[in-house]
Order: C-alpha cells, then sequence, then structure tokens
C-alpha cells in the first residue's frame, strides 16, 4: 500500500520588541549575564501582575494580517497551567479558545495554500542549564513575547515544509518583528506528524507530535524519520499513538519523550489578571502599514524582467529588493536592462545599499557600460586569475554547485573594479572550469 | 498620652496640624500600646516603632519592602518582599508609616483568623471569640485602637466580615477601584484592597490615598476617588434604599436580623425611602463562588514551588490545600464546562441581579454577617458551615460592587454590622449613607474593654 504523510505545523516566532511582554524589562536577552533581565513581573513573585505590552500585541496582528488573518474583535488571554522549573509562575499567559487571529493562510511555491489556523500571542520561559548534578536557571528569556502559528495538517512532504517555514521566516524580517534567526531560538518549529494510506482523505486518529527540536536541520531530518517509520510500522500492523518524540542527533533517530497517559492536562481557562483584548480600530491602521510581502515583491520584479532565482535573490530583503525595484524602474527610460541593474547590485553594491541612490547606481551603471571589458583575452587572463584567488568556489562548481559560479563572476568583476562584461566573462569562466 | 489612640484618623491628621502631640508621640504612644497589647490579641505579626508619619497597620498579605510579609503562611515565613505593594507606596507619599504587618488567615483564605500559621488572634469584645476573617489582625489593630487605620484585603468579604464582628468600618472598594500589584493574590478576579477604620469619614480618606491605575494592574481603573467632605454630609434625602428579602431568610440569626432592621428603620427616619428588591441568586453565590475562587487559586498558588523564594508546598496548610485541590478538579477537562464555565456563568446571572436591583434604589442594605462572633474552634473543622458564613459579602463579590460594613448595634454585647452595597464605581453613596447612619448613631464610638 501506498501511504502518504499529513503534517501540521506550529512555529514559535520570538518578536524583538524592546520590552517583555507583561513587564518592563528589556527583552533583548541574549548573551546576557544570567537573571539580570528579571523583575517581580517575570520571576513570578507574590503579588507581581502581567501589564500587556501593545507593541507586541501589534506584532502579532501584522503577522496575522500578513497571513490573511481574521483579527478577533474580542480575545482573551489564557492562562496554561503546567510545571516546570523555568516556568516562573506556573503557568504560561497564552491563548487557546480565544486566539488574536483565526483562518489564514500561505501561499507556496508550487501554488499549494496552506491554511493557517491561528496566529495568538503567548510569552516565553526561561532557561535551564544542566552543569553535572545541578542545574541552573535563567529568567532572562522569562516573558519575552512570543508569537505562535499553527497551521492546518495541510503538508503532504517535507519540501512544503521546508518552503512554508522558509516563506514565514521572510515574512518576520519583512514585517521588522522579528530577527527570525533560528540558531538563537527566535524562531521555533514543532510538527504533528502521521501517515495514512494515499487516497483517503480522513485524518488519522492519532498524530505524533515532533518538539523540542532546535534546529531546521533537524527538524526536517526528524520528519523524513518519523514518516518512514511510521509506514513502516503501519505495514507490520502495529497501531500508532498520540505521543511525543524527539530527535537524537546521534542515532539519527526519533525517541519518544511522551506517551498519551502522560500528555499534560492544562487547565486553560481567562486570564483573570488580564482585560479582554478589544480590537477594531488599530486593525485597520496596522492594515494599512503593512508593506508588501516577499512573494508580492519578487513576482513584481518577474514582471520587470528579472529571472526568479534573481528576483527570490533580490527580495529576500525588503529595503534591498524596494532599493533593486526602484532602480529598475528608473533605469528603464535610460535604457538599461533589468537583470543589468540586478547584477550591480549582487555584484558590485553587494549589501551595501545605504550611501546609494538609484540615480547615482544608474550613472554607475552607465559608466560601467562604457568602459566595459569585452577583450576576450583580458576576460580570460581575469578569469584565470580569479579561479587561483578562489580555488573553493571553483572546486564546488566542478562538483556540481553551479551557484558557485556566481562567486568566481564577483571575483572578475572586483579584478577588473566592475568593468568586465558578464554576458562573454560566463562562458569563458564555464570553458576553462570545464578543462 | 494614651488618649492619642482613640482619635479616628481624620482627628489625627487634625491635632498633628494644630500640633496638639508631635508624630513622634503619636508612634509611641501606639507602639507601647500594641507592646502591652498584642500578646493578648495577637493581631500584629511584626511591628516596628517609626519616630515620623501617621502609623498604620498593614495586613500580611500586602508586600512591604524589606519587611517580612509572611500572608500567615509557613511557606513565606522567612519572606523579605524587595518590593512595596501598589497601595503601600501610595500610603507612603501621603506620610503615613509601617507600623506593623498584621495577622491573618493563611494566604487570606478563612472567614475566623484561625487559618494563620501564626496563631489565632482574638476578638477584643470576648477573647472567646473570633475575629471574622481572613482581615483578623487589621480589624483587631483598628478594634483596640492599636493603628490610626488599617489595611485589608477582601475576595469574598475579609474586609466586611471582620470588621462586622469587630464593631468598625470596613470597605471593599469596587473591582479595579484599587491597584492589586504586591498584594498577594488569593483569586484575581475578586481581590480588592479596602480601608478598615475607625469611622467612615477616615475610610472615605483612605480610598481616596490608595485609589487610581499605577500602570501594573490591567484591570485596575483610571483616576481617583475623590470625595469631598461635603459630598459624605449629603444626607439621607431623596435615597431609595434597597432590602432584599433573599437576606433575610434561613440562617439568619435572629438578633441580628433585629438589630439589621432597627438599623434600617434609622435610615428611613432619616429621609431615605426603603424599597424591597428581590437578588433570586443569592442562594447559588456560594457554590458559584468556591468554584471560581478555587480554580484561580489552583493557579495562583503554583508560583510557591520554594525555587525562587518561600519554603516547599509540603508547608500549606490544610484550607490552602483543599482550595488547590478543588480548583484543580474544577478546570480539568471533561469538569471545565460543568464547573468553571457553569459558575462563570452564575456570576454573570449574580451580576445582573444586581443591575436590576439597582435599577429601583441607589444603595442596597442588609446584614454583613449571619451571626456574630462564634467560638474559637467552633466552625473550624467543617469548612462548609465556615464558608456559608460568607453568604450576604460574597454575592457583591462576584458582582465587583462595593461593599461598606458599619457599626449598627450589638447582639449578646458583640458588634454587629451593616452591609452597604453600590453601584458599581459608586462608593460615594455607600459612604454618604454610611456617614449619614454613623453621625445619628454613634456606635461607632463603643470601644472594648481591654
Amino acid at each position: 500500500m501506498n501511504y502518504e504523510p499529513v503534517i501540521g505545523l506550529e512555529v514559535h516566532v520570538e518578536l524583538n520588541t524592546k520590552s517583555k511582554m507583561f513587564c518592563r524589562c528589556s527583552a533583548d536577552y541574549f548573551g546576557k549575564e544570567p537573571n539580570s533581565h528579571t523583575c517581580p513581573v517575570c520571576l513570578g513573585l507574590p503579588g507581581a501582575l502581567p501589564y500587556i505590552n501593545k507593541v507586541a500585541i501589534e506584532s502579532c496582528i501584522k503577522i496575522g494580517l500578513a497571513l490573511g488573518c481574521t483579527v478577533s474583535e474580542k480575545s482573551l488571554f489564557e492562562r496554561k497551567n503546567y510545571f516546570y522549573p523555568d516556568l516562573a509562575k506556573g503557568y504560561q499567559i497564552s491563548q487557546y479558545r480565544w486566539p488574536l487571529c483565526v483562518n489564514g493562510k500561505l501561499t507556496l511555491d508550487s501554488g499549494q495554500v496552506i491554511r493557517v489556523n491561528r496566529a495568538h500571542q503567548e510569552e516565553d520561559t526561561g532557561k535551564l542549564t544542566h552543569r553535572g548534578n545541578e542545574t541552573l536557571i535563567d529568567f532572562n528569556r522569562s516573558g519575552v513575547p512570543l508569537v505562535e502559528i499553527v497551521t492546518e495538517p495541510d503538508f503532504r512532504d517535507v519540501e512544503s515544509v521546508r518552503d512554508y517555514a522558509k516563506k514565514l521566516q521572510q515574512l518576520f524580517r519583512y514585517l521588522g518583528v522579528s530577527n527570525a534567526d533560528m540558531e538563537r531560538g527566535d524562531m521555533r518549529l514543532e510538527a504533528n506528524v502521521s501517515v495514512r494510506p494515499k487516497g483517503t482523505q480522513e485524518l488519522p486518529n492519532y498524530r505524533v507530535e515532533l518538539k523540542n527540536i532546535n534546529s531546521f536541520r533537524f527538524m526536517v531530518a526528524a520528519i523524513e524519520y518519523e514518516i518512514k517509520r511510521q509506514i513502516k510500522a503501519l505495514e507490520q500492523g502495529e497501531k500508532l499513538n498520540q505521543e511525543t518524540r524527539g530527535w537524537n542527533t546521534d542515532k539519527k533517530c526519533t525517541f519518544l519523550q511522551r506517551s498519551k497517559e502522560e500528555a499534560h492536562d492544562y487547565r486553560y481557562f481567562p486570564e483573570p489578571d488580564l482585560p479582554e483584548l478589544r480590537i477594531k480600530n488599530i486593525e485597520f491602521r496596522i492594515k494599512n502599514s503593512l508593506p508588501e510581502m516577499p512573494w508580492g515583491l519578487k513576482s513584481r520584479l518577474v514582471e520587470l524582467g528579472l529571472s526568479e532565482q534573481i528576483a527570490v535573490v533580490v527580495s529576500e530583503n525588503r529595503i534591498y529588493g524596494k532599493s533593486v525595484l526602484n532602480t529598475i524602474e528608473l533605469a528603464k527610460p535610460e535604457g538599461i536592462s533589468p537583470m543589468d541593474v540586478a547584477r550591480y547590485y549582487i555584484h558590485i553594491l553587494k549589501k551595501n545599499i545605504d550611501e546609494n541612490t538609484p540615480t547615482f547606481i544608474i550613472q554607475e551603471i552607465k559608466k560601467e557600460k562604457e568602459g566595459k571589458i569585452s577583450d576576450l583575452v583580458e576576460l580570460e587572463r581575469l578569469a584565470k586569475l580569479a579561479i587561483e584567488q578562489n580555488m573553493k568556489s571553483a572546486e564546488d562548481y566542478k562538483k556540481g554547485k553551479v551557484a558557485a559560479l556566481q562567486a568566481l563572476i564577483g571575483g572578475v568583476m572586483k579584478l577588473s573594479k566592475g568593468k568586465a562584461d558578464t554576458e562573454k566573462l560566463k562562458p569563458i569562466l564555464e570553458k576553462l572550469l570545464k578543462s | 498620652m494614651n488618649d492619642i489612640t482613640g482619635l479616628t484618623l481624620t482627628q489625627t491628621i487634625k491635632a498633628l496640624e494644630k500640633k496638639e502631640f508631635s508624630e513622634e508621640e503619636l508612634n509611641e504612644a501606639y507602639f507601647s500600646k500594641i507592646t502591652k497589647l498584642n500578646p493578648k490579641i495577637n493581631s500584629f505579626l511584626n511591628f516596628a516603632k517609626n519616630s515620623r508619619g501617621i502609623p498604620a497597620a498593614i495586613k500580611d498579605c500586602i508586600l512591604t519592602k524589606e519587611i517580612k510579609t509572611t500572608a500567615g503562611s509557613l511557606v513565606l515565613s522567612n519572606f523579605i518582599p524587595p518590593y512595596n505593594a501598589a497601595v503601600v507606596e501610595k500610603l507612603l507619599a501621603q506620610g503615613i508609616s509601617v507600623l506593623g504587618k498584621t495577622n491573618c488567615d493563611e494566604f487570606t483564605m478563612g472567614s475566623s483568623g484561625e487559618n494563620s500559621a501564626f496563631g489565632t488572634t482574638k476578638n477584643p469584645w470576648d477573647l472567646t471569640k473570633v475575629p471574622g476573617g481572613s482581615s483578623s489582625g487589621s480589624a483587631v489593630a483598628v478594634s483596640a485602637d492599636l493603628c490610626t487605620f488599617a489595611l485589608g484585603t477582601d475576595t469574598g468579604g475579609s474586609i466586611r466580615q471582620p470588621a462586622s464582628l469587630c464593631g468598625i468600618v470596613g470597605l471593599k472598594p469596587s473591582y479595579g477601584r484599587v491597584s492589586r500589584y504586591g498584594t498577594i493574590a488569593m483569586a484575581s478576579s475578586f481581590d480588592q484592597i479596602g480601608p478598615m477604620t475607625k469611622s467612615v469619614e477616615d475610610a472615605a480618606l483612605v480610598l481616596n490615598w490608595i485609589s487610581g491605575e499605577d500602570n501594573f494592574d490591567s484591570n485596575c481603573r483610571k483616576g481617583k476617588f475623590i470625595l469631598q467632605p461635603q459630598g459624605l454630609q449629603t444626607g439621607m434625602k431623596g435615597l431609595k434604599v434597597g432590602v432584599p428579602k433573599e437576606y433575610f431568610g434561613k440562617g439568619l440569626d435572629s438578633e441580628v436580623e433585629k438589630t439589621v432592621k432597627e438599623a434600617i428603620s434609622k435610615l428611613e427616619e432619616l429621609g431615605a425611602e426603603i424599597v424591597e428588591v428581590s437578588l433570586p441568586h443569592t442562594e447559588y453565590g456560594i457554590a458559584a463562588y468556591y468554584v471560581l475562587i478555587t480554580s484561580e487559586i489552583s493557579s495562583n498558588y503554583a508560583r510557591y514551588d520554594g525555587i525562587r523564594f518561600g519554603g516547599t508546598r509540603d508547608l500549606f496548610g490544610s484550607e490552602v490545600k483543599r482550595r488547590i485541590m478543588l480548583g484543580t478538579f474544577a478546570l480539568s477537562t471533561g469538569y471545565y464546562d460543568d464547573y468553571f464555565a457553569k459558575a462563570a456563568r452564575v456570576r454573570t446571572l449574580i451580576k445582573q441581579d444586581f443591575e436590576k436591583a439597582f435599577a429601583k434604589c441607589d444603595v442596597i442594605v442588609g446584614p454583613v454577617s449571619p451571626t456574630v462572633a462564634w467560638n474559637l474552634g467552633e466552625k473550624i473543622t467543617d469548612p462548609l458551615t465556615m464558608y456559608l458564613a460568607d453568604v450576604y459579602t460574597v454575592p457583591g463579590s462576584l458582582a465587583g460592587i462595593p461593599g461598606l460594613s458599619v457599626p449598627c448595634g450589638f447582639s449578646s454585647s458583640l458588634p454587629v454590622g451593616l452591609q452597604i452595597f453600590g453601584k458599581q464605581w459608586d462608593e460615594e453613596t455607600i459612604l454618604r449613607v454610611g456617614y449619614a447612619y454613623e453621625q445619628a448613631t454613634k456606635w461607632h464610638n463603643e470601644k472594648p474593654k481591654l
């Protein structure tokens, strides 16, 4: 029998607000002296009360709106009760029955639409460090605002999971609400994985939660492993259960962390220390201030004449992408092609666009065009030199990493002070590398 | 000099202005009186002599920076708070000094004061009787003239009931009138801090001091409570006083009933129009209240894990444990809808009861407690009977409305209190009624003989 995976994703993103979610402590905790960013509120001392950070709520609404969610006119904070030493109050202030943003969607490159069930506001926990027999707690992260984005179980393969997560990461950065750095833990993924016979429509009666997996690469590996494990189990006639599993990086396999019987009863109830959230007027204001999403900018760049691949690269960063777009539009009447503009940005400017206005850039491109080195002998000389200086890229290319060519082109551009004619340079480089 | 302690807060302020005595003499007078009487009544858990300020007693569930705050619990027996509660900050800004911390039922859970881990507080009118609870020490300190005034907290009656049983004035403000920041929570959607005083005028003054937003309690209302003396003295004329029939039924002691009814007659005499009102869901009040507060308690008390401060959970007393268990059950999967959600609906009905009743009257009056102070030890082994002692105070807590207890006479030589409920945010009218009644009766001038 053929099986297909059914996957849903929960993404936690830490917001880059100045202060924490419910107190005035600085939320910039990374690498700081342990317990130096704390107060009675985020330490959960007797008598302390939460006070809502409005900027965080606005960021959550931005994320929701960018994902096409409906912003709930009325939403509530709720308490998720469980014990863990890093959870100062013994409960996390979160949202459950009345989330802030609901019913959104995100379209993948494949055209598949992933339904977003919710984007809700909550707070982060402290951090435990185990050292020999003792465990240390750092509460600097306690109370840092988190937004959780939960999809419907719409993924059918790991590639779409990867694409979705990358798009979300780009979205957070575009909105400027988070650095979304996976390594620093700004963005965390949890996956719910189950498999069913291909062709069936109903959801499987179990799901395996993959949790506490701190890297994107490991999450992909864990999902892939899990799909195989589950299919094998079903083929052998085993019954699969609701459970939580982690990833063993050494053995490269998932392992049971908590079975259904051990599942928490979080005893959610409305947070009595906080009033209802009533969102109406600010939703409109935020909607009007939302920037264009990366995929929107990308398709505009493609319409203007950039290749798909180049458009993706330059639209990765919002300010950079917008600058490219502006320059392309201004360069058209001057007879400069969009690809020329893009090349100039990628090879000459690199990420350094701060002091270069579009008009200045256009002038530079003109100069460059006029003084272009098109002499094949000279180009070949420069190309050999560039390869010598960057043997690693040359090796990479030979191993089949086509993108490495760009680095070598960049090398030649540098040597020629940007005057090499890349259209003629490219076949020369390819020839040299193949020989 | 000892008679200084017989003055009300307002009288004390006037006397200080006229330089009849110094702040130092005032502090000395209260300090020596506490030193003498506290061993007998166990009203203060700790106290200290200040040389300046007007000395006030603070219930021990209200945090005082660098002054031990135990909330009557062994869990916090060595807890020295690193910060002041919002109300304490506000009092300090008014030139008030913290004279001491008063005894209370452990974490304010109780109606008799007997749940304190540090011994029972005694009723100054009869040392064999309970003082009421949970603000027992504060009520006794005011009643025995051991402070100019005290702060208490009220979740289901913890200011009003001990005020009634000790013959003083106690005001529970509207929920959201006073910032709860830095006051140890029992049930967050009920708790309010309020004045316990020797006169109604004092209560109005203290409420003015402690009310108003502080940007630390999200449920606290903007703006201070302001009541000019003229407002307080407007009198009873033109006011409609509602009397709920449900407050005069089974369970109410006949002597208490008689005393309260006499007080209502007095209000009529003073020019009020008496109207009968109905609060039909009163009988469900206690059940709904104990489901909701225990749910909140089960969550609020999770932070007492002994990791960052305080002792371990085995040090909780049995009433605290009972409530944590009840609330954990009420919120559990499969029970939430039957217990928490249903109780929340009852709360809405009770709120609506009051709204409907207040369409017909300006204030609602009745007894505070079904009985006068009972014997120490009498109800402590029977939690349910103890819970029923709150039957007349709890509905106002569910509705979040203000309630005032004023002395209205004696039954078997023990004080009886009259409860005056007001509309939400309308502390002004209940204080006005309380003041008119107090001026006409002078029950508040009666003092226990210690």
